[in-house]
C-alpha cells in the first residue's frame, strides 16, 4: 500500500522502504505520456511481442489474445509499437500524440 | 583473566572483527588500512571465522557489496582509508540513508593531493555530514574497544545507522602498544546475534529497499535520519556503560583530562591526545592550570555536553588535523564555536596541525598553551586560526 501522504515523518516506514509487495499497481504513471500506443484489434495477429517487450506490464491479455492497453500505467515509451511486426499498411499498434485522438488535453 | 599483549592498531581492529565474526566482509586494500583486511582474510582462510569474504575491484564496490549484504540481512563490515573512502563516497551516503548498521574501521590518512599516505583527519572529516556515526580512537586499545562497541551501537533498534571507527594512520595503525583484549565468548555475548529489521532474504516478507523517493517523501525520510542521530547519543552512552562493565574501561562521548579547574584548555581528536596529556602534566607541575577535552564521538556531535565541560576555561584551542579551505577554520573548530554561540565562555581559537603526517611534538603543544596563556591573561586574540608546525 502506498503510504498516506498526510502522514508525518514519525509515522512512515524508515528509509523509504516499501513493506508491501506488489504495490506498484497503485502508483499510476499514465500521466507521464506524451505519445500513447493505440491498438487496432482487426489488424492484430496476437503474436504478443508487445506483451513480452512492455517494461511496465501494461499490455492487457485475455485467453492468449491482446485485448488492450492499461493506460493508467503505460508510460508511452513506444517499445510495443517498435516491436509490433504487423505490415505498414495494416498496423496493429501506432503511436498517437496524447491529445490528438480525443482532440482534448 | 585478561593479560597485556603487544598489538598494533591494525592487529587490534582485525582481532575485534574476528571476535565479532561478521557474516560478510567486502574490502579493498589501501594503505594504511590494508593490514586489517589482510589479517582478517587469514582468519577467513584458517576457518577461524564464518565470514564470507568478498574481494572486490574497488572501494566503490566494497561499500556497494557491504550495503547489499547488509540489506540482505547480514552483519556486514568493510574497512578503508583516505582515497578509498573518497571512492566509496556515493555509497557511504546511501548506506546511512538506508539505515544499514554497517561498521567500518577507517584508518585516517591524508586525502590526496598531493598524494600522501600519512595521517591526518581530512578523509573522515569530509564524511562528517554523510549520516554515519563517527567514533575516534586515541590508541590501539580504544580502536579495539570502539570497534566492539560500534557493532552494538549501530545494530541497536533505536539507532540503525552505520558507524565509522577511526584511528590515526601509522601512528596507531602500525605502532605496537601494550593493550588487552577481551575473551572471545565475552565479546560474542556482548555483541549478540544480529536481528535485521527488513532483510531482503526474508522471502516470506518481501520488501523493497532503496526505492525512488521524490519530493513527497524524501524530506520526511531525511528528517527521520536527523532525529535518529540526535537520539543516538543516549544509545552510545548506554552501550559504553555496558562495555565498561565487561572491560573495566569506561568511555563517554569525550574524555576530560584535568579539565575540571582548567583555565586554558585544548580540544583534540585522536593520537595527539597522548602527547597533549604529557604536556599538560608538565604544565600542571609548574602550576599552570591546563586541561584537555578529547573528542571520542564526533558524530553525533556532543555540542551541549562539550559546552558544559569547557565553560570554566578562559581560553580554548580547538585542534584540527584537517582544514576546510573555506577561509574560516577547521571543521572541529566550527562545530565547537557554533556550540558555544550565545553561551558564556572563554575565547576560542583554532590550530590546523599535522597535515599529511607532519609530526606533532610536545613543543608544538607547548606553544599552543603559551598562546592560550597570553589570551587568558590579556583577553586579546592575535590569530583566530593558526597553522601549527608549518614552515613559514
Amino acid at each position: 500500500m502506498i503510504p498516506d501522504k498526510n502522514k508525518g515523518w514519525k509515522d512512515v516506514p524508515k528509509a523509504g522502504r516499501i513493506l508491501d509487495p506488489g504495490s506498484a499497481i497503485e502508483y499510476e504513471t499514465g500521466g507521464w505520456r506524451t505519445y500513447k500506443p493505440v491498438h487496432t484489434k482487426e489488424n492484430c495477429i496476437n503474436c504478443l511481442f508487445c506483451w513480452i517487450y512492455c517494461p511496465d506490464c501494461a499490455i492487457e491479455v485475455k485467453d492468449g489474445k491482446m485485448v488492450g492497453i492499461d493506460y493508467a500505467h503505460c508510460k508511452g515509451c513506444g517499445i510495443c509499437v517498435k516491436e509490433c511486426p504487423t505490415k505498414p499498411e495494416k498496423r496493429a499498434l501506432v503511436m498517437v500524440k496524447e491529445d490528438e485522438e480525443t482532440g482534448k488535453e | 583473566m585478561t593479560k597485556m599483549i603487544g598489538m598494533t592498531g591494525n592487529e587490534a581492529v582485525a582481532e575485534a572483527m574476528r571476535q565479532i565474526n561478521p557474516d560478510v566482509v567486502a574490502a579493498y586494500p589501501i594503505t594504511p588500512q590494508t593490514e586489517i583486511v589482510q589479517i582478517y582474510s587469514s582468519f577467513v582462510s584458517n576457518g577461524q571465522v564464518d565470514t564470507e569474504m568478498v574481494t572486490v575491484e574497488s572501494e566503490h564496490s566494497a561499500m556497494s557489496a557491504t550495503v547489499g549484504a547488509s540489506s540482505a540481512g547480514a552483519r556486514a563490515m568493510t574497512a578503508t582509508s583516505a582515497n578509498g573512502l573518497a571512492l566509496m563516497w556515493e555509497i557511504v551516503y546511501i548506506c546511512a540513508s538506508m539505515r544499514l548498521p554497517v561498521v567500518m574501521p577507517v584508518v585516517n590518512r591524508a586525502l590526496s593531493g598531493p598524494i600522501n599516505i600519512h595521517n591526518d583527519h581530512s578523509d573522515t572529516m569530509g564524511a562528517r555530514d554523510s549520516g554515519w556515526i563517527q567514533i575516534f580512537s586515541e590508541n590501539a586499545q580504544e580502536a579495539y574497544d570502539n570497534t566492539v562497541m560500534a557493532t552494538r551501537i549501530s545494530e541497536n533498534k533505536n539507532v540503525l545507522l552505520p558507524t565509522m571507527v577511526m584511528m590515526d594512520g601509522f601512528i596507531i595503525s602500525h605502532a605496537m602498544e601494550a593493550m588487552t583484549t577481551l575473551p572471545d565468548d565475552v565479546v560474542k555475548k556482548f555483541v549478540g546475534n544480529y536481528k535485521p529489521e527488513n532483510p531482503l532474504l526474508d522471502i516470506a516478507n518481501p520488501v523493497t529497499i532503496g526505492p525512488l523517493d521524490l519530493f513527497d517523501w524524501y524530506f520526511e525520510h531525511k528528517r527521520q535520519q536527523a532525529q535518529v542521530m540526535i537520539d543516538a547519543k543516549s544509545t552510545i552512552l548506554k552501550v559504553s556503560r555496558e562495555f565498561g562493565k565487561i572491560s573495566g574501561r569506561n568511555y563517554g562521548l569525550f574524555e576530560e583530562y584535568m579539565l575540571d579547574d582548567a583555565e586554558i584548555a585544548i580540544i583534540v581528536i585522536g593520537s595527539t591526545a597522548g602527547t597533549a596529556k604529557k604536556v599538560i602534566k608538565d604544565l600542571r607541575a609548574n602550576g599552570i592550570k591546563a586541561g584537555m577535552l578529547k573528542i571520542r564521538v564526533f558524530r553525533p556531535f556532543p555540542a551541549t555536553e562539550i559546552v558544559k565541560a569547557i565553560k570554566g576555561a578562559k581560553a580554548i584551542a580547538v585542534m584540527d588535523k584537517s582544514d576546510s579551505y573555506d577561509a574560516v577554520g577547521g571543521p572541529v573548530y566550527k562545530d565547537v564555536r557554533s556550540a558555544m554561540y550565545g553561551k558564556r565562555g572563554g575565547k576560542i581559537v583554532n590550530y590546523i596541525y599535522g597535515l599529511g603526517g607532519r609530526d606533532v611534538t610536545e613543543q608544538n603543544i607547548h606553544s599552543v598553551f603559551e598562546d592560550l596563556k597570553t589570551i587568558a591573561d590579556t583577553g586579546k586574540v592575535a590569530n583566530q586560526v593558526t597553522y601549527l608546525g608549518v614552515r613559514e
